[in-house]
This record gives structure tokens, C-alpha cells and sequence, in this order.
């Protein structure tokens, strides 16, 4: 693996992906943005930690590209009295907001940042204590200070008005603020804001041990726990440079893209839904119900949680269970065929569908659109055919991808993706290899790291780890979560405009971002 | 159109009986009268406001529209505006930036009002816990009536709680409803 243009030292993660990792100095930051975003790479996550934990102490910010190659995690240390970095924005439109984040919960900032308003910060904490700090005492007492006033963006012009939507929204959803400029139902302007469901989930991470924080990693994002507890325990697992049994990574996927299936099933259900068809989610609601009590039957938990732990997993498939699993595919895809002549051939539907909400492909490029509303714009990058790791070496995942862009087109490609996970499911019972489905091992003792990047149901989920172990036992020093909506959020306020407004639940819908995922 | 009607006719009826109530979930003393209570089971409004949760309790309580709960053949819906509802269900634990609006969502419903507060995190006892970004339960903020544990539950320990609040309970109360 090789940055063009940079001699940097990378060390490759024991991590089941091609994961690198490497110190950088300021220099070097910049240079490898720009070389990443000739290369056509994506940015994957940039975060802020406190090193005063570590000899040398400081500050750090972090970077995390995808190259054809694999993943490469940038670590710039910062001098504690000049927590600055140079901005990356200018090459990666998704940086805006993270680096907005960073100093928000670290206090690191963005030389030449243009946006530098807060996000995730809504005055509930004093403005001079950054939450990631490592100082002692007790937050949640601390004198809290007035909620900040959020500059939006405003729109002037004859007859534009402004509709603020949220936190709470309408249906029950979680809850974000959307502020609308419109001209009659025509959509002018969305300004998002974001932060509502910060609930301090790095910080905590900090309070839990590493053995035990697969189960906070696995309500990042409720609907996508098995592939945060899958990330976060890639992630450990490569800190110990641990192996986890052939069976183990079998049942991962099995439970992953049992996941994917219940999200796109509730999606689809929920898309027909908004475009005023309830057969639709009368019937897409009933099949993921379905499949929920199956995975109650079988692993205990309705959406898989707590399934996936360190060194492997906490349920095993037997024979009869195996084919529980394999009918409920065979039938599910019978009905999910019927639904889909039904979707197509339905012309309200597709009246709503077609054209609406659109994201080119350049637009997405240049935004960095991830995942399956990256794949709905004509990208197609997905891990588990980019960088089959195991089982997906083996099974050989087919990419959906359609070029419309549109929100019939992301319905298309969950369509695609639903299928083929019930082909993946049967085929990984009949090819789960025999053995343990955990193992156990022990952390090195002083400073280790770790990554771990799956590909959950929306995209790209990447979780970074840095942990210490000694005499006192193991901690967690730093956990990064990042869920692939921080690329996508920012897409669906260009999606709307030109749209009318009620179409924007269902231009919303389609995306399917998460709020608790984003906001941590 | 036609594949449409075959399609229902093929699925058939799904919805399962509701389920019976329990008075171990409920957290205040009586706030609304048993004549009151009579009337609102019938026709319950709920305003169902996320304060912070992960999405999982929504997912379950999104899936009591679905043919097995049924939860709007039992007279019970989701609306859009406080101001039309009897009832809050809450989720998560309170993330500080959502204080407010749960508290004005709180004082915009009428009285009478009931809240319950569902999952680990609304009961206060679950991951997340009390810190320097959340609130800690939901009782923290609100008064709440009736808590369902667990994480998230599941959408028939939900329904359980929605109805225990109202204390619409057991084979006598809905066929009470049904008679009316």
C-alpha cells in the first residue's frame, strides 16, 4: 500500500481488511488529502482525542481513507497549547461537519475552516470544558450555560418562507431539525441541524471495559447493531491481534446480512408508505415481523443484540435452525418478488418514485455519498465485494447499483440487495465451516490500537480503538465510531431542493440516515 | 390492481389478541380517574417522542402498526401534534439537547395525559447512563405513569404498557369497548 507521493512508515493492522495505520506530521496530513482525493479515494472519518494519557500528552486529530487498496488511518499529533490542524474541506466536502464535531468534543481546530459554527454542541455543556477531555470530576453537574442560537443560512426573496421542522418530528422517527426555505411547495433550501440524540457515547466508551463495550457499540445505531458490534469487535480483536475462529466469521455474516434483510424489508414497507400505497407497508411490515420473531427463536434477540461479541459470537446454528433459516429466505423471496412486480407495475407509485430527490453521480462523488445511496447514484463501492474479507472471500457478493439516482432508484437497489442476501444466507449454512464460534484472548499489555470496518445495511461503518492495559487492567482510551451518514446527511440537503415539500418524508425515507449513528 | 386484492387474500388475517396488563410496570400512583380512563382506552391518541434513544425502541414501536399488533384496530394511533394526544410514549435517555423539547412537548398535550416511558434507557437503567449529555430516565424530566423495561422491548411488552396505563385490561375490557 502506497499513498502516491508520500514515503510514509504504514504498519498493517491484524485486522481482517486491509487496514493501515500511520503517524503523519502536519505536512504530510495536507499531502495526503490532496493525493488521496486525485486517487479518487474517499474520506472515511476524521476525529479528535486527548493523548494526555500517553507520554508526550497532547492532542491528536485523525483521518481515515478508503483507496482501491484498502483503509489508511492518519494520526497527527497536536501540541496541547495549539490544538490546530490544516482543514481538510477544501478536498473532502464531508469534513466540514466532522471537523466541526472535533472541536466541539475535543477542541482541535481546522486552520482555515470556512464553517466553523458548532454541530454537535448545543450549549448544554460549558463552553470551556470539551467532553473528550480527560479531566477528572463530574460533568453532569457542571453549571450548564444558555442553548446557542444556531446561525441557518438564510434565504431572502419574494415569497420565500421559512418551515422549521423538528426535533420532533411527525411519525415516530428520531428527532434532528430541518429548517426549509420554499416558494410555494417548491424547495428552495434545506439547512439541516443535527445533535439532538448526543448522548456522549464516546466519553462513555472511556467509562466501560474493552471486553464489555461491544454492547454500547451495538446501540450506536440500534438498527444496525450487529455490524457496530462486528466493527468494534474487528476492531479489539486486531488490538490483541487476536483470530477469531473460521465458524465465527461465518455466523457474522449470517447475523450482518440478516440484519440488511430486516432493514431493507422495513425500508420498502416504509417507502410504499409514504407514497400513500399502506398495502405496501401492511405486507413489507409483516414479512420483517417475520423475520424478527425467527431471530428471537434463534439468537435470542429480536434485532440481534449482543450476538456478535469479542472473539466471535454468543449464539451457534444447528442443523434444524439451519433450516428454519433457509425456508424463511425461500419464502421471503417468493413474497418480496410478488411486491416488486407490484412496486413496478404500480403507476402512482412509480409517479412518486421517478425523479424525485435526485443525486447525480458527480454530485455524489463530490460529496462523498457512501453506501447504498452511493450505489443508487451509480457509485459502487461496497466492502463486501471491494475487500472480501471472511466469508464474503468465499461467497462472492454480487453489487447492486443503479445509475438514476432518484429515489426509485434507491428502492431499486434495496430491491437488488435484498435478494441477494437471501442467496448469501442459504449459501453461508450450507458452507459454515465446522469448529468454535469464540475465542478467547488477552490484550498486550501497554498501548495498542485497533480498526474495524464492516459493511453494514446504509454503508461503510468504521470504528477506531485505542486501548491500554496494565497492572490496574484494560481501558479504553479512545473509541471513534463513525456511521456512514456523516457523508450523507449533507447529500439530502441537496437531494430536496427543486422538490415539493411533501416529498421530502420521502426523500428522506430513502436515504434512511441515521440520527443516534451521527450524532453519538 | 388485481395482484393487489390477490395478494391481501393470500396473506389473509394476521392480527393476534392484544395482551393482558400489568400493574408491575406501573411507576406513579393513579393521575387520571377510572371514568376518564374508561373513555380514553377506547380511543387513544399517542404522541410518541424520541429523547435521545439509539432507534431500536423506535423500530418495535413502529412495528405495532404492523398486521400483528395491529395497534389501530384496537382503537390506538399515532399523531402528529401533542395537542391532539392522551398519551406520550418516550424513548431513550434523555440526551440534554432534547430536554426542552420533550418539556414542551409535555406541557403542549392536554390534560388528561399519561406518559409511559419505554425501553432501558427511558426506565433509566440502561447503557448510556446518567452523564454530562443526558438526563438519566425519562422520570427525570417528565412525569411518567407507566415504564416498560428492556432493550429494546418487544412491540407486545410496549402494548403491554400502553394499556396498563390506561388500564384497559383482560378479555372484559375490549369486549366493554366493543359494546360500545
Amino acid at each position: 500500500m502506497r499513498i502516491p507521493g508520500l514515503e510514509l512508515a504504514l504498519e498493517r493492522l491484524p485486522a481482517p481488511l486491509p487496514i493501515w495505520y500511520a503517524r503523519v506530521d502536519a505536512d504530510a496530513w495536507l499531502a495526503a488529502a490532496r493525493a488521496v482525493a486525485t486517487a479518487e479515494g474517499r474520506l472515511v472519518a476524521l476525529w479528535g482525542a486527548d493523548r494526555g494519557w500517553r507520554e508526550g500528552g497532547g492532542f491528536a486529530v485523525s483521518a481515515a481513507y478508503a483507496l482501491a487498496e484498502g483503509l489508511v488511518w492518519l494520526d497527527l499529533a497536536l501540541a496541547a497549547d495549539a490544538p490546530m490542524y490544516p482543514d481538510l474541506s477544501p478536498h473532502f466536502h464531508c469534513a466540514v461537519r466532522m471537523q466541526r464535531a472535533a472541536a466541539d468534543l475535543v477542541g482541535i481546530v481546522a486552520i482555515g475552516a470556512r464553517d466553523t459554527r458548532p454541530w454537535l454542541d448545543h450549549g448544554a455543556w460549558p463552553a470551556d470544558r470539551f467532553p473528550l477531555h480527560d479531566h477528572p470530576g463530574d460533568e453532569s453537574s457542571a453549571a450548564t450555560r444558555s442553548a446557542i442560537d444556531y446561525p441557518f443560512v438564510r434565504v431572502a426573496g419574494d415569497g420565500v418562507h421559512e418551515i422549521p421542522v423538528g426535533p420532533v418530528h411527525a411519525g415516530v422517527i428520531e428527532p434532528g431539525h430541518f429548517r426549509f426555505s420554499v416558494v410555494g411547495e417548491k424547495v428552495l433550501r434545506l439547512e439541516e441541524r443535527l445533535g439532538y440524540t448526543h448522548k456522549g457515547i464516546e466519553k462513555r466508551f472511556t467509562e466501560l471495559a474493552p471486553l464489555d463495550a461491544h454492547r454500547l457499540a451495538g446501540r450506536v445505531s440500534g438498527d444496525s447493531t450487529v455490524a457496530y458490534a462486528w466493527a468494534y469487535c474487528m476492531a479489539l480483536e486486531a488490538a490483541a491481534d487476536c483470530t477469531t475462529p473460521a465458524r465465527a466469521q461465518w455466523l457474522r455474516a449470517l447475523l450482518l446480512e440478516r440484519e440488511r434483510v430486516a432493514a431493507h424489508l422495513g425500508d420498502l414497507g416504509a417507502l410504499g408508505n409514504d407514497a400513500a400505497l399502506a398495502f405496501a407497508l401492511a405486507q413489507f411490515s409483516r414479512l420483517r415481523e417475520d423475520w424478527l420473531r425467527v431471530s428471537q427463536q434463534l439468537f435470542g434477540h429480536r434485532l440481534m443484540m449482543d450476538r456478535i461479541v469479542p472473539g466471535g459470537t454468543a449464539i451457534d446454528v444447528d442443523a434444524a435452525a439451519a433450516e428454519r433459516l433457509r425456508a424463511q429466505c425461500e419464502a421471503t423471496l417468493v413474497e418480496a418478488r410478488e411486491l416488486k412486480s407490484i412496486y413496478d407495475e404500480h403507476a402512482g407509485l412509480q409517479d412518486r418514485f421517478v425523479g424525485t430527490g435526485r443525486i447525480s453521480h458527480e454530485l455524489a462523488v463530490q460529496l462523498g455519498v457512501t453506501g447504498l445511496a452511493g450505489r443508487a447514484s451509480g457509485r459502487a463501492d461496497d466492502l463486501r465485494a471491494d475487500h472480501a474479507w471472511p466469508p464474503y472471500d468465499v461467497l462472492g457478493v454480487r453489487t447492486a447499483t443503479n445509475g438514476a439516482g432518484d429515489v426509485a432508484a434507491r428502492v431499486a437497489v434495496r430491491f437488488a440487495e435484498l435478494f441477494e442476501s437471501l442467496r448469501l444466507i442459504p449459501a453461508i449454512l450450507a458452507a459454515l465451516p465446522a469448529g468454535e464460534r469464540r475465542a478467547e484472548f488477552r490484550l498486550a499489555p501497554g498501548a495498542s490500537i485497533g480498526a474495524g470496518w464492516v459493511e453494514g445495511w446504509r454503508g461503510e461503518v468504521f470504528v477506531a480503538l485505542e486501548l491500554e492495559s496494565d497492572a490496574r487492567g484494560d481501558r479504553i482510551r479512545r473509541c471513534h465510531c463513525h456511521d456512514p451518514s456523516w457523508q450523507n446527511w449533507p447529500a439530502l440537503e441537496h437531494a430536496v431542493i427543486g422538490n415539493i415539500v411533501p416529498d421530502f418524508p420521502l426523500i428522506n425515507k430513502s436515504f434512511n440516515l441515521s440520527y443516534s449513528g451521527h450524532d453519538l | 390492481m388485481w395482484k393487489i386484492l390477490r395478494q391481501i387474500g393470500r396473506t389473509g388475517m394476521r392480527s393476534e389478541a392484544p395482551p393482558a396488563c400489568d400493574e408491575a410496570l406501573r411507576v406513579e400512583a393513579e393521575q387520571i380517574q377510572r371514568e376518564l380512563l374508561a373513555i380514553l382506552g377506547r380511543a387513544l391518541t399517542i404522541r410518541e417522542v424520541d429523547a435521545g434513544s439509539c432507534n431500536g425502541c423506535e423500530l418495535e414501536i413502529n412495528a405495532l402498526d404492523n398486521p400483528y399488533y395491529n395497534l389501530e384496530g384496537l382503537g390506538i394511533r399515532f399523531v402528529a401534534s401533542p395537542r391532539h394526544a392522551d398519551l406520550l410514549l418516550v424513548t431513550g435517555p434523555v440526551s440534554r439537547h432534547m430536554e426542552l423539547a420533550l418539556t414542551q412537548t409535555y406541557e403542549a398535550t392536554p390534560a388528561p395525559k399519561l406518559v409511559v416511558a419505554v425501553g432501558d434507557c427511558g426506565a433509566g437503567c440502561g447503557i448510556f447512563a446518567k452523564g454530562y449529555a443526558t438526563c438519566g430516565a425519562v422520570a427525570d424530566v417528565v412525569p411518567v405513569d407507566v415504564a416498560v423495561p428492556g432493550c429494546p422491548p418487544a412491540p407486545i411488552e410496549i402494548l403491554r404498557g400502553i394499556l396498563t396505563a390506561v388500564r384497559r385490561c383482560g378479555p372484559d375490557a375490549s369486549d366493554d369497548a366493543k359494546a360500545h
